[in-house]
């Protein structure tokens, strides 16, 4: 694995793009584990020029990939796997914590903070026309805020070290 | 009746000679007149007859029950280590409200509760709970003893089968004690650290 992880490093693209249906990823990460810990979550931005889906991704890190949804219903957290996250055009969709997520089941190691995570998206239009685009997600500390993308400015964020 | 629901009656009986105690307490100071309604941005569910004390392991093994953080406040969430999201940002939030609380945060101890025994090892939640806060300690008991604390709590907890694997629903409130060990406060998820603090502050006077 550490293999893949280098090589990462040295392919990592903080926006991947894809050619055809022109999808961007954005600010993709994956939350770090501790030794033992089997699954975590990877979050995104993701747009499409046209309407498209997000169908199920991939990773080398893990034998079990899954696009689920994190919903709170009468203050009980569940956690369902959906079929698809779709994508209107030139709309951003966010997976982040307390929505969609991707992830990461069974894990035979450690996600180590710093390192990237590689993942395969594959994206399927309405015609059925099915498409990949290659990610490296960063990975950040197990403790990362829900937001870790917006520092500052963030009243409820005060006081809060990082 | 197996050891387990005795030790689970004895426990709940414990704490009934101290809510008679502070019941005479807050009479007194009723009648004092000086007793002040306090308005927290969590629920208010003192008295009511729910997380009156737990039995569970920490993972050095130790058993732990509430008389061993008295004097101090305590934050108990339910979770799972695997959870994706709602876990790890209770568990954030849980450190920002120590920092926010400056030189009280001493005076907080915060318990996370695995629903998840079957995979939550104590290895795994010793390292979980430390990734935020060293002070921070993982409880867990067999599934009986899961059950029977989720059920004290009023904690709602279900095995789900996810596409490989299988992932835990559960209830996700924080639930607080004052210092003298009382449930005082249920916080809602959706609450932020700051009037979690604001709260904290209330109870730790
Ligand atoms: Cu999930």
């Amino acid at each position: 694995m550490t293999s893949i992880f280098r090589f990462a490093a040295v392919a990592l693209a903080l926006i991947a793009s894809s050619a055809h249906a022109q999808i961007t990823v954005k600010d993709a990460w994956v939350r770090a584990t501790v030794p033992q810990q089997k699954a975590t979550g990877a979050f995104m931005q993701l747009q499409s020029a046209k309407d498209t889906r997000l169908v199920s991704a991939s990773s080398p890190v893990s034998p079990n990939v899954e696009v689920h949804e994190m919903s709170m219903q009468d203050n009980t957290m569940k956690m369902r796997q959906v079929p698809a996250v779709d994508l209107p055009a030139a709309k951003t969709v966010e997976l982040k914590p307390g929505g969609y997520h991707v992830m990461l089941l069974n894990l035979p190691g450690p996600i180590k903070e710093g390192e990237t995570v590689p993942l395969t998206l594959t994206f399927e239009s309405k015609a059925g026309e099915r498409e990949t685009v290659e990610v490296q997600a960063q990975v950040r500390p197990l403790n990362s805020g829900s937001a870790p993308a917006e520092h500052g400015g963030h009243g409820s964020k005060a006081g809060y070290a990082h | 009746m197996t050891l387990e629901n005795t030790e689970m009656a004895t426990m709940k009986n414990r704490p009934s000679r101290r809510t008679l105690l502070t019941m005479g307490g807050l009479a007194l100071i009723g009648l004092s007149g000086c007793q002040r309604k306090m308005v927290f941005n969590g629920i208010d569910v003192s008295g009511s007859e729910q997380g009156r004390d737990f039995e569970l392991k920490d993972p050095e093994g130790k058993t732990r029950t509430l008389a061993d953080f008295k004097g101090k406040a305590v934050m108990v969430f339910f979770g799972f280590t695997q959870c994706p999201d709602v876990c790890p940002t209770a568990l954030v939030r849980a450190a920002e409200v120590k920092q926010l609380l400056g030189k009280d945060g001493d005076r907080l101890q915060v318990l996370f509760v695995t629903v998840d025994p079957e995979r939550d090892t104590p290895e795994v939640l010793k390292a979980y709970t430390a990734a935020f806060d060293p002070s921070f300690i993982g409880l867990y008991g067999d599934l009986q003893r899961t059950a029977e604390t989720a059920k004290e709590f009023k904690v709602h907890y279900e095995k789900v089968s996810t596409g490989s694997s299988y992932t835990m629903d559960h209830t996700a409130l924080t639930f607080v004690y004052d210092p003298s060990g009382k449930l005082r406060l249920v916080l809602r998820h959706q609450q932020s650290a700051q009037e979690f603090a604001q709260d904290l502050r209330k109870l730790l006077l």
